[in-house]
């Protein structure tokens, strides 16, 4: 039974992987684009919700829906003001600029919240837990995978049946065609990078809620976003929870067979399935 | 007045000048066919026109509005479509999502619908659930063609639309072109086939080398004239 519980722990657990691969899967698909600040996006959003939370006394969940519009507006500029400004052919200048935005963002925290390691407070939430026969799942947990299936549900709908899911994928095909058809690409990836700004808050809840966070932990969730990402296969939606998924249940078992072995264990996963499956599980027919 | 009009227009690749001041009128009702050999200019000129490059010199001129600054969204936005060389498919679109791209920005009512693209080419109805890319050349065309009469043009831009397709693929393609006409569209149609340029404009101008070597009615043009003009008084 103990195995059982292992490998449900590391599903759920995939679903945080899963939340916050998203957002970087959804940016890679639509423009190709490597955002290096992804993690530090993550952590800001934590730091902007918990701001929301000590300052006006929210709840986490209301502090987070304030928290979607500004930060969708906040990717929406960021992807206006400077990254459309680097994206090309060449891949270096986009890594450059999100590079720099990493450090830029874990400066700034720093120096507005120090290094202190912090925690958005969630109440009873904390320790609820639903027993489901012998075992006992977390809510917090079991909330944050459901919110991961949610958002990938979410994403799909807009990707596939929405006009503006057929602008990301017909602007992700061939730009200056797509601008033929009237699509403004600097708009659309203005677009789809306020999107993934709202997913990026969605796990920043989760993040700050379930453990600590200070700002240099952004780097470490972009490791496992980007494996997760890779793992699934570059642009899939669904990919993308399997490959957190697959990461989650790597850590758990190895932390159950040798605690010092978790954070390995989903690295060697990874590794193990680029070298059986190079492309990731469930890559798109065609790049 | 012409609809559509170029003045002296001038465009460049980098440093390489494709166009040295060509002049083209395009007006409401009318076919035009430009014609001319690979690396005449042709596609350059159609680039030009809807704004995927944007001239150092020169104007073109629709409507009356000068729109050789702005972007292709906003010129396609105007009432210009185009059928772009190599069709230019959407690989993770269906047919019927390319056709729906189509009308994306542009939604005026007009006589082209998805109904009535698919009564131009049934068999893009049969085929609306595939990727586009899955089809062959020519149907492949005709959602190439279907996507640009979604957005009910004014001017309709057809670059090399027989490029790469059979014979009898191509006078397929080419008897949907009364239709599209009766509907009030003007067209440009970039060819190189000669003879099927010939049979659908009212007025042909040939180019090469980044120049219009020769201009007329279709009727009014010798064979000889045409070869001169084409390849060089000197070929």
């Amino acid at each position: 039974m103990i195995w059982v519980d292992t490998v449900l722990q590391g599903v759920l657990l995939g679903g945080l992987y899963a939340l916050f691969a998203l957002g970087l899967s959804l940016v890679f698909g639509i423009m190709r684009l490597v955002n290096l600040a992804h993690g530090d996006l993550i952590v800001f959003a934590a730091y902007l919700i918990l701001m929301l939370v000590t300052l006006l006394g929210l709840g986490p969940f209301v502090a987070a829906l304030i928290a979607l519009p500004i930060m969708f507006g906040l990717g929406w500029a960021l992807q206006r003001v400077v990254l459309n400004r680097v994206l090309g052919t060449d891949i270096l200048p986009p890594l450059l600029v999100t590079f720099g935005l990493s450090v830029v963002l874990q400066n700034a925290l720093l120096e507005g919240f120090s290094a202190d390691s912090r925690r958005i407070p969630a109440g009873w939430l904390e320790t609820a837990s639903l027993p489901v026969g012998p075992i006992s799942l977390g809510v917090m947990p079991l909330l944050t995978f459901l919110s991961a299936i949610g958002v990938t549900l979410a994403l799909q709908f807009i990707f596939y049946r929405t006009s503006l899911g057929r602008a990301f994928r017909a602007t992700s095909d061939d730009p200056v065609t797509a601008s033929l058809m009237g699509v403004k690409p600097a708009s659309v990836f203005a677009q789809a990078t306020g999107i993934a700004m709202v997913v990026v808050t969605i796990a920043a809840l989760y993040l700050g809620t379930r453990a600590n966070f200070d700002p240099t932990t952004g780097p470490a969730r972009l490791i496992y976003a980007f494996e997760a990402v890779i793992i699934g296969g570059l642009g899939s939606l669904w990919g993308t929870l399997a490959g957190g998924v697959i990461i989650g249940v790597a850590q758990t078992v190895g932390a159950q067979i040798n605690p010092e072995w978790q954070i390995l264990a989903g690295h060697v996963a990874f590794l193990a399935v680029l070298l059986v499956r190079p492309r990731g599980l469930f890559p798109r027919a065609f790049d | 007045m012409a609809l559509l009009e170029t003045r002296g227009l001038t465009a460049f690749y980098g440093d390489f000048q494709a166009l040295f001041g060509v002049d083209l009128t395009l007006a409401e009702g009318e076919t035009v066919a430009v014609i001319g050999a690979n690396g005449a200019g042709k596609t350059t000129l159609m680039r030009s026109i809807a704004g995927v490059i944007r001239q150092a010199l020169g104007m073109v001129r629709f409507d009356g509005r000068e729109i050789g600054a702005m972007a292709p969204d906003e010129i396609m936005a105007l009432g210009i479509a185009m059928v772009p060389e190599g069709r230019k498919l959407f690989p993770s679109l269906s047919v019927e999502e390319n056709l729906l791209m189509g009308a994306h920005r542009r939604k005026v009512a007009g006589p082209w619908r998805l109904e009535t693209v698919y009564d131009l080419f049934p068999i893009l109805k049969e085929r609306r659930g595939q990727p586009g890319t899955a089809l062959s050349g020519g149907q492949q065309q005709m959602v190439s063609i279907g996507r640009a009469l979604m957005s009910n043009p004014r001017v309709l831009l057809c670059d090399e639309i027989s490029l790469g397709l059979a014979p009898v693929v191509i006078r397929d393609i080419y008897a949907a072109f009364p239709r599209i006409r009766e509907t009030g569209a003007s067209i440009v149609v970039v060819e190189q086939d000669i003879g099927q340029a010939l049979k659908v404009a009212d007025r042909v101008h040939c180019m090469m080398e980044g120049r219009v070597t020769l201009s007329g009615r279709p009727e009014e043009l010798s064979r000889e004239a045409i070869h001169d003009a084409y390849f060089g008084a000197a070929a």
